[in-house]
């Protein structure tokens, strides 16, 4: 690994004030640190963001669960209140990697990685999340733009997650057998007006397979998505997973997560 | 005293294991000690045109930069192939140079081409970027089954072919096949495998400027081996000034039996920069460039007779050398392979062909069962097709044949020496409750899931092996083991070994041994391994030869010991040596029913004299001092049995493998340590169910390997296993005094055709290549259910 500077900020105006473009902010740095070590990546400086308080924890009010950028998976995998308001994302949380992963990776740092194959960012998008930021607040939709790109500008830093809490919801992944990252997952969450079925691991970036969302808004049930086919069309294909073989997964683990629901 | 052999005894390893209190290479750090990073190729065959060190030897830290021309200069020799191969026509295998550092063109991506030396490791890591190699890239050839048609890689290895070679008898099979009923055909590939041992290679080397030596610490499974190849063959230093020692090692599976080539270019580096040397693989060289294993296209045949007789067999297969023929590469696809690839059956005529090819991918070398999984998953495969096509079941089949009288002489090349191949099978089925299948099929069934049983029966030859066998098939050393019993003046132990342990338990199985022989409770021995300056010298630990050759040599040490002892202990008993009896680590002169027990005659052979008496213990013709050694050279391999069942269900939507059931019934002969055989066929099973469904060796069409990390390469985890359910028949062997045979490997040889035959016989007899992924099942699946409709 090449050195850099270490920071470990106390609050996040020092943090942002220490961004630059040849910076970066360390969360559990689950892929920060393989990538420097790899010399897939190098830094100046690395911001570690830890330290900060108020980056951490997470708080539910009547409608929303907001998850502090530096909460651990664990802890929202353990958290009695987050199973209590959304069951299916402590259960995503603690499906994540490994125990090791999970008692050091971090919601902000995951999405920020957007990570074609992450979990974390279907339930965003599933769960109507808005992303706060030291700068603005960000929906979902419009937050997770390309494969590892988001609309995080150049110092720009993630502070929480607002998770809407829906009617029921239900992740159902299919683990690459190597990775153990989603092959595909898919997040449905039943809202009280609509349904939204997120897909990740499928294609380049996280996404809703509107089909299926539309058909599951009229009638929320396995019977109205059965026979669905989902286009394989922009799907990956490697050497894990073909494109048509993802596709197949996309229709039947929606169909296991309304089974669940 | 109750006889320790047989007894499940907690391992003496473990406490500095699990406490983190091992002391591997990697621990070992020497005073002063540069850190070295290789450059390695970054493509699978280019020519290179140039190297440029001066930039990396201006950079910050650098303290030497050596390549291939350096090495060439100073004459250090290369890897080596260890056994000599000759093709069906007579000619000699063709075996192309394999340079520490490659000096005019680069096969395989990862093969080293120079190395920096820094005061620490980032800065080596920098100056190694900073070497620029001048390539010129050439197409690579990848695939075994197109090598020969591909252009030569090697100068002087015409269609890439290293040998052709031929065991059996072709016109006896062809008159066999023509008396057959029905012909059975299979092509298979066996997958290559990544060894990925959990500690990845490294070396520590330190070269004493006043003594001359060179002391190598390094990952290896056998070190007397590594300083005797690196002296003979690479030029390092002569073996007197050169001591190898392979501390704890984590383990190795084959991988570690080569020396390698940062081994060698450490050592003869730190002589050269006079510093020493620390290296340690990054997991990314380990998957680069450890030797792999497997990787076979084989097409083979079983003729056999309506009522399941088999007549005849006969196997063609290609086999991927890899870049390099290392030490046992080329005997792992012939001899180790084609004599077991009749299996555990009675088959009048029979015969293996090889062609061994090389390609611009990673050496393939040994891998646990090394030949004997690719010759078991041939078989097995055959003969559960036989049971399928001709309508008979699967372990009637194979227990039609056979063989019921032993000494058992298997068709091409080995004498089984004992056995009991119905037994094994029989309990097989009753463990695994092999008549209850049709119902738990139904209730799969009823839950809309497949399920399927797979058996196979296998035997292996191991314990390698009798010196003069293996000489006579190429072999470029004998393969005997030594050991020296070293009893010290107040009475402990220490037990000197050839073989090395890199999980095998050997503190504990040799002590145990060793304990029952002298009387002595385990915890005064030591066993001691893993250096050249330690005890006598020795071949290692491969092919399952630990115990069935090391253990033996250990046993006959002690009996020397303990004949010494009757000796001396009669001379101290004031009686004839015939009326003394050894029993219980005492000495009895039987009339009297006076003793000394072994520690006191240990003592009395180092202080041979007492106060005011001009009077020693040592008998005439004896010298004093109670030290033993001995060289067993076994009489003939070991031979290892059993036959394992599988149960699978499959999701046919995901096609997803769960394995159900699993059941391994074995013949290890004698067993010393059952808790111990039970780890090792617990991993053995582990790794060839890897094999089967997990594990995904893929370079791609220019020779990258794209399975090059844990993110992508699939090792097999604890949630992919069911319990094992393990049981015993043991005959004992003839061929060495405990009885005993090897069971390191059996459970890599038996589990891939198992697994595979459950998985095709829950898909109704589709065959499918290893892994078995859930992808490819359920393409599988898909294809049934259009065929099952079709046929509706």
């Amino acid at each position: 690994m090449k050195s850099f500077n270490y920071h470990a900020p106390k609050d996040v105006k020092d943090a942002t004030k220490l961004a630059s473009s040849s910076s970066a902010f360390l969360a559990g740095g689950m892929t920060t640190i393989p990538s420097m070590k790899l010399g897939l990546a190098s830094y100046k400086d690395v911001i570690d963001i830890k330290k900060i308080k108020k980056l951490s924890g997470i708080k539910v009010s009547g409608k929303t669960v907001t998850i502090g950028a530096t909460t651990k998976h664990v802890e929202v995998a353990t958290s009695k209140d987050v199973k209590k308001a959304i069951p299916a994302l402590a259960k995503l949380a603690g499906n994540i990697g490994d125990a090791q992963v999970r008692n050091r990776g971090t919601i902000g740092g995951s999405i920020s990685n957007n990570d074609p194959s992450a979990c974390y960012p279907s339930a965003c998008m599933a769960l109507n999340a808005v992303i706060h930021t030291n700068k603005r607040k960000i929906d979902a939709e419009k937050f997770f733009t390309g494969m590892f790109e988001t609309a995080l500008k150049s110092g720009e830093l993630v502070e929480a997650v607002e998770f809407q809490i829906p009617e029921k919801a239900d992740y159902q992944k299919h683990p690459n057998p190597a990775s153990r990252y989603a092959i595909i997952g898919v997040f449905v969450a039943k809202h009280k007006k609509d349904v939204n079925v997120a897909v990740t691991g499928a294609k380049s970036c996280v996404y809703i397979d509107k089909d299926l969302s539309k058909k599951l808004s009229s009638n929320f049930s396995v019977s109205s998505i059965e026979g669905t086919d989902v286009k394989s069309s922009g799907m990956n294909s490697d050497m894990h997973a073909s494109a048509e073989y993802r596709a197949n997964l996309v229709s039947l683990y929606a169909k296991k997560a309304v089974e669940a629901c | 005293m109750a006889s320790l052999v047989g007894s499940r005894v907690e391992r003496k390893e473990d406490g500095r294991f699990l406490q983190g209190r091992g002391r591997y290479t990697a621990d070992i750090n020497i005073a002063n000690q540069t850190y070295a990073v290789f450059v390695r190729s970054p493509h699978a065959r280019a020519k290179i045109k140039s190297v440029d060190t001066s930039k990396a030897l201006k950079s910050s830290g650098v303290v030497g930069v050596l390549t291939g021309k350096e090495i060439a200069e100073d004459k250090i020799g290369g890897l080596i192939a260890g056994w000599a191969i000759r093709s069906e026509d007579g000619s000699e295998m063709k075996v192309p140079a394999n340079p520490p550092l490659a000096k005019d063109i680069a096969n395989f991506v990862g093969e080293p081409i120079a190395v920096v030396f820094a005061e620490t490791l980032d800065e080596a890591k920098e100056g190694a970027e900073k070497v620029k190699v001048d390539y010129k890239v050439l197409k690579a050839v990848v695939d075994p089954a197109d090598a020969m048609k591909s252009e030569a890689i090697h100068d002087g290895v015409d269609k890439n072919l290293c040998y052709d070679w031929l065991l059996g008898d072709r016109k006896a099979v062809d008159e066999a096949f023509a008396k057959a009923d029905k012909i059975i055909k299979v092509d298979l590939i066996n997958n290559r495998l990544v060894p990925n041992a959990m500690e990845p290679r490294a070396c520590v080397v330190d070269y004493n400027t006043a003594s001359e030596e060179i002391t190598l610490y390094t990952t290896s499974q056998n070190p007397h081996l590594s300083r005797l190849v690196m002296s003979a063959f690479g030029n390092v230093a002569p073996e007197n000034k050169l001591r190898v020692v392979a501390p704890d090692v984590g383990g190795g599976f084959g991988s570690k039996i080569n020396v390698y080539n940062e081994e060698i270019v450490c050592s003869w580096a730190s002589k050269k920069i006079e510093r020493p040397i620390k290296w340690v693989a990054e997991r990314t060289e380990s998957f680069l460039t450890d030797t792999h294993g497997r990787d076979h296209v084989t097409h083979a045949e079983l003729a056999v007779t309506n009522d399941g007789k088999f007549l005849g067999f006969k196997n063609e297969t290609i086999a991927n050398l890899g870049a390099y023929a290392r030490v046992f590469g080329t005997v792992t696809p012939t001899y180790l392979f084609g004599p077991c690839a009749t299996g555990v059956y009675v088959i009048p005529a029979a015969y293996s062909n090889v062609k061994a090819v090389y390609t611009n991918t990673a050496p393939v070398d040994a891998y646990r069962g090394a030949g004997r999984p690719e010759a078991t998953y041939t078989i097995e495969r055959l003969v559960e097709k036989a049971a399928m096509e001709l309508g008979i079941d699967k372990t009637e089949i194979r227990m039609k044949n056979f063989p019921t009288q032993f000494p058992f002489k298997q068709t091409l090349v080995h004498t089984v020496d004992s056995g009991d191949y119905v037994a094994g099978l029989e309990k097989a089925k009753q463990m695994a409750d092999y008549a209850g299948f049709e119902a738990r099929r139904k209730k799969s069934e009823a839950n809309g899931k497949l399920r399927g049983i797979g058996v196979s029966s296998y035997f292996e030859a191991c314990g390698i092996a009798p010196s003069a066998a293996v000489m006579s098939l190429g072999c470029g050393v004998g393969l005997w083991e030594s050991a020296e019993v070293r009893f010290n003046p107040t009475g402990q132990i220490s037990v000197f070994t050839g073989a090395h342990s890199h999980g095998q338990s050997h503190d504990t199985t040799f002590a145990q041994i060793a304990a029952d022989e002298l009387g002595v409770p385990m915890e005064n021995i030591d066993v001691v391994h893993g250096d050249t300056d330690k005890g006598t010298f020795g071949m290692g630990t491969y092919g399952s030869r630990s115990l069935t050759v090391g253990g033996i040599a250990i046993v006959n040490a002690c009996k020397k010991i303990v004949a010494k002892g009757k000796r001396v202990a009669a001379k101290m008993l004031e009686v004839n040596e015939d009326e003394i009896e050894f029993k219980d680590g005492e000495f009895v002169a039987l009339k009297s029913n006076k003793k000394k027990t072994i520690g006191e005659v240990a003592f009395a052979c180092y202080l041979p004299g007492q106060r005011d008496e001009m009077k020693s213990p040592i008998p005439e013709g004896d010298e004093p001092g109670l030290i033993e050694s001995s060289f067993f050279d076994p009489a003939n391999f070991s031979f290892p049995a059993g036959s394992h069942i599988c149960e699978v269900e499959i999701d046919p939507d995901t096609g997803n493998v769960k394995v159900e059931k699993y059941t391994a019934v074995d013949d290890f002969g004698r067993i010393v340590n059952p808790m111990i055989v039970e780890g090792q066929v617990h991993g053995g099973i582990a790794q060839g169910i890897g094999q089967a469904l997990h594990e995904n060796t893929q370079y791609d069409e220019t020779g990258q390997l794209m399975t090059a990390s844990y993110m992508d390469y699939t090792m097999p985890r604890a949630d992919n296993f069911p319990e094992f359910n393990l049981g015993f028949t043991c005959t004992h062997a003839t061929s060495n005094p405990l009885g005993v045979k090897g069971c390191g490997e059996a459970g890599a040889i038996a589990s891939p055709p198992t697994v595979m035959n459950a998985v095709i016989d829950a898909l109704g007899g589709q065959e499918i290549s290893m892994p078995a992924t859930a992808e490819k099942v359920w393409k599988a699946c898909k294809a049934m259910k259009k065929s099952n409709a079709k046929a509706a």
